[in-house]
């Protein structure tokens, strides 16, 4: 935790300083708590990466390949012939400032450079100077800056700390999406070898072990034996899932997180006690054992690479179709990179319910559902009986994930279930949810612990509208359909809004649902006691 | 400093017409040459800017969503926020061009003495843009005028709707009045909020200063230094018709603003001005949301592949059999 008091975080200063924004200069040292730690040599070294080294983003020397100059520019070249996006963004910026005021880092700490105008003006500086003939010819009165160490120094600390949550893009009049920018930034760094740990690691480990966090197979198989037992002992019921079982009907991926940490287990035992109560013909896969994918905050490359195993796993075991879980950016990536990358995905069915019968036409193409469609489909058939009163110790609000929110529009559907298994939902204020909701600070690989006093600022927008429905409404649960928000939030709201507990939706989902051949249940998933039932749990 | 330097080219500019006509007397420059060389350069400029854009494909469809998905058909969709269609991306992108529909949505976050973040409605930018905009259009669709004969019908009838108040003789303009205020305002914003400020460069003051330019002696032209229409109709219907004659006593106003408009038109393909085209270009707003219904091509996709099963098979034999996991391989 940082050292600082909530008091001394909100002292934000939102007056420009008076030296301009092209002085690149930073302290690291003076900003320690803003920024992450390098990749270690052994993950780049592991992935193929650019210039795997020990470094310090405190050194003087960043230890740079001696053509990196040369790097950047033949890379940014590369880039604008590859990304429409990225050459549109970078010329037709009117700098209107509608954006300034929308990204939780400004908001949260008041650093200019972090309105998304100026984080994407740092890259666009150097791009007018050397790739416009205005800026080759006006240099700085045209806005262009000259490329130097202490500019890579500056992006490093600035595209890291932007969490790609796109929230700045609903408002540009344009549609700039400084998330792409971000994108760009990173792929540049990344080629002269500069990144992050806590997102070079969970590749490397994603692409060994098939998992962010590194888990092997046969942990694996024991971590969810043992969510199993904790589901039993809550619910009388033993669910055995099947892993890597060939000829199921459906592969079920799901964010790493889910079956490994607190509060994300809790979400998992609710899928599984829902597909067991279904029947459903499912599989798990130890290999492709990721739904996330740290690569969106690499390059792109590392995207395919990573998201490789999922269509390829779902083809070898031969099933129809596929589930995805609970989670944010895993979900920007099988909605808008998968089928480009790795589609198309003719082995795989048209997904159909087996249940209710219902076809997703809208995921005619990548045969991939997101586990709120399918639920939500399923109540709405009156195919699972529900007992919302299991939850009614909890008051509930809902905080849209970015990338559902602003890369699928996935706004009801949580909704939806939300008010089916509980009696007590409450929304935030409007600017605060749906395709303006903020984002929890820790994406993109920024939730760490290092980074804390970034996450902490970043992370204000979104507690404050949390504190606000804990103080009207008395909410002391905030839902979300993401693994990093299950554990950044969580953090977060610990600091900010000590009473209220972070969990998925489908954790509420398995308290609420009513399963055959159940003992009378007196806790929640977590062990909690239900409410008006606490007499029941004397014994424990 | 961004702001003086681009006062000061703005002024240069002006003074360049007035010392050109009045005292070096080159008319036909300033008449003639520049204006065609402007339009040559502002055509040719944005072809070639959208050329370029085009030229790079659009590898992944980013759309951002602003409103619900088309999903389950008893969960209503946000047809305009969330366009599922090409139609839908169409519409999408007309209301963005036409009503600046994102701009419309502008917030201004405020944290309050108690510390609480408070979202306020912020109209003004959006109602200063968009009446910026839709001004400009007016009176640019009204100089018509000057290039036909006769003037079609449509074009005397804006002229009549914009002067629809008949104050003033001549008649005062709506769109004048409008123009110079929302550019009074756009300016003024810049200037006055020390954020915007901060991140201002002078290519976001000098073509503010070309068109409050072009604008105020545009008004001057017609309200206070009365130029001669019928020899200004001569110059522009020559000039349109690839004969250009030179009419006498065009004025020196007529001449700064003219060259400021020629100044504007060659300096649209090399500056922030661009947005115009390249608002339709923008690939989260002008694609449909369907990338799970159809699929999208990209043309470069490299070919990458990760690790395969076989290979992770392999790495974890003795492990996943100890789990009883089932094998490819035994």
């Amino acid at each position: 935790m940082t050292e600082k008091t909530r008091e001394e975080l909100l002292q934000i200063d939102f007056t420009p300083p008076a030296t301009s924004w092209m002085d690149p200069h930073i302290d690291f040292e003076a900003r320690r708590g803003s920024w992450s730690y390098p990749g270690a040599p052994k993950n780049l070294r592991y992935m193929g990466f650019p210039n795997p080294r020990e470094w310090s983003p405190t050194d003087a020397d960043w230890k740079l390949p001696p053509n990196w100059k040369e790097i950047i520019f033949e890379g940014m070249r590369d880039l604008l012939s590859k990304f429409r996006s990225f050459k549109v963004f970078m010329d037709i910026c009117v700098r209107c400032g509608a954006c300034a005021d929308k990204c939780h880092f400004y908001l949260g700490s008041g650093d200019p450079k972090n309105m998304p105008v100026l984080r994407a003006e740092l890259l666009r500086s150097v791009y007018r100077k050397d790739f416009t003939t205005a800026g080759k010819i006006l240099g700085s009165l045209a806005g262009g800056r000259e490329l130097t160490l202490e500019v890579i120094k500056e992006w490093f600390y600035y595209f890291y700390q932007c969490t790609e949550c796109r929230r700045c893009s609903v408002f540009c009049p344009y549609g700039i999406d400084t998330a792409e920018i971000t994108m760009m930034a990173r792929e540049l760094l990344n080629l002269v070898g500069i990144n992050i740990n806590w997102a070079v690691e969970p590749i490397a480990n994603c692409h060994r072990t098939g998992n962010h966090l590194g888990i092997q197979p046969h942990t694996f198989k024991d971590n969810i034996e043992f969510l199993m037992d904790e589901l039993e002992e809550v619910t009388g019921v033993r669910v055995e899932p099947s892993i890597n079982r060939k000829g199921a009907e459906i592969l079920f991926v799901v964010p790493s997180a889910d079956y490994f940490a607190d509060p994300g287990i809790y979400t998992f035992m609710g899928y599984l006690l829902l597909f067991h109560q279904l029947g459903l013909d499912y599989t798990l896969s130890a290999y492709a054992s990721e739904g996330g994918n740290f690569g969106l905050f690499t390059s792109h490359e590392t995207i395919k690479k990573l998201n490789y195993k999922i269509y390829h796993e779902a083809k070898r075991l031969g099933v129809k179709w596929i589930l995805g879980g609970e989670c944010g950016h895993m979900w920007r990536v099988l909605h808008q990179y998968m089928d480009t990358m790795n589609g198309p995905a003719d082995f795989l069915e048209v997904p159909k319910s087996p249940i209710t019968g219902t076809v997703f036409s809208h995921a005619a193409s990548t045969r991939t559902v997101h586990i709120c469609e399918f639920t939500a489909d399923l109540i709405r058939h009156g195919k699972v009986k529900l007992d919302p009163s299991r939850n009614d110790h909890w008051r509930v609000t809902f905080h849209d994930s970015c990338n559902p929110a602003r890369a699928l529009g996935l706004f009801e559907e949580p909704r939806y279930i939300l008010k089916s298994v509980c009696r007590s939902f409450y929304e935030m204020p409007e600017n605060t949810i749906r395709e303006q909701t903020f984002c929890c600070a820790g994406g993109a690989g920024l939730g760490n612990d290092e980074n804390m006093e970034a996450r902490l600022r970043g992370g204000f927008p979104r507690a404050n509208a949390v504190q606000y429905v804990r103080d009207r409404y008395g909410v002391n649960l905030m839902s979300c359909i993401c693994a990093i928000d299950r554990a950044t939030l969580t953090t977060l709201v610990e600091y900010w809004a000590p009473e209220v507990k972070v969990s998925g939706v489908h954790e509420l989902v398995g308290n609420a649902l009513v399963v055959d051949g159940e003992k009378d249940r007196t806790t929640d998933l977590r062990g909690q006691p239900l409410a008006g039932r606490e007499e029941g749990n004397a014994d424990v | 400093m961004s702001f003086i330097w681009s006062l000061v080219l703005f002024w240069g500019l002006v003074a360049l017409a007035l010392l050109g006509v009045t005292g070096a007397g080159l008319e036909s420059l300033f008449g003639i040459w520049i204006p065609y060389a402007a339009v040559g350069i502002f055509i040719g400029g944005v072809i070639a800017r959208v050329v370029g854009w085009a030229r790079s494909p659009v590898p992944f469809r980013i759309t951002t969503t602003c409103g619900q998905q088309k999903s389950l058909p008893f969960i209503r969709h946000a047809r305009l926020d969330n366009p599922a269609s090409g139609l839908g991306a169409a519409m999408r992108m007309a209301l963005e061009v036409l009503a600046f529909r994102s701009l419309f949505r502008n917030t201004k976050a405020h944290l309050t003495e108690d510390k609480r973040l408070v979202y306020g409605s912020e109209k003004y930018l959006w109602a200063g843009a968009l009446a910026f905009h839709w001004a400009f259009l007016v009176i640019l669709v009204r100089h018509y005028r000057f290039f036909s004969e006769p003037v079609p019908a449509v074009i005397g009838w804006l002229q009549g709707l914009d002067g629809f108040f008949e104050v003033g003789l001549p008649v005062i303009y709506a769109t004048d009045v409008v123009i110079l205020a929302a550019l009074a305002y756009l300016l003024g914003r810049r200037l006055l909020d020390a954020r915007l400020r901060y991140f201002s460069l002078a290519a976001d003051y000098f073509p503010l200063f070309l068109l409050l330019g072009v604008a105020g002696s545009g008004v001057l032209l017609r309200y206070v230094w009365k130029t001669d229409i019928t020899r200004v109709k001569e110059l522009a219907v020559g000039l349109a018709s690839f004969s250009p004659v030179l009419p006498e006593g065009l004025g020196a106003t007529f001449y700064v603003h003219l060259f400021l408009v020629c100044a504007l038109l060659a300096y649209f393909p090399f500056s922030k001005l661009t947005h115009m085209a390249g608002v339709f270009l923008s690939p989260t707003r002008n694609l449909a949301n369907s990338n799970r219904a159809r699929r999208h091509i990209n043309p470069w996709n490299p070919p990458v592949i990760g690790h395969t099963y076989a290979e992770w098979e392999e790495e974890f034999r003795d492990k996943l059999k100890a789990a009883g996991i089932p094998l490819d391989r035994e």
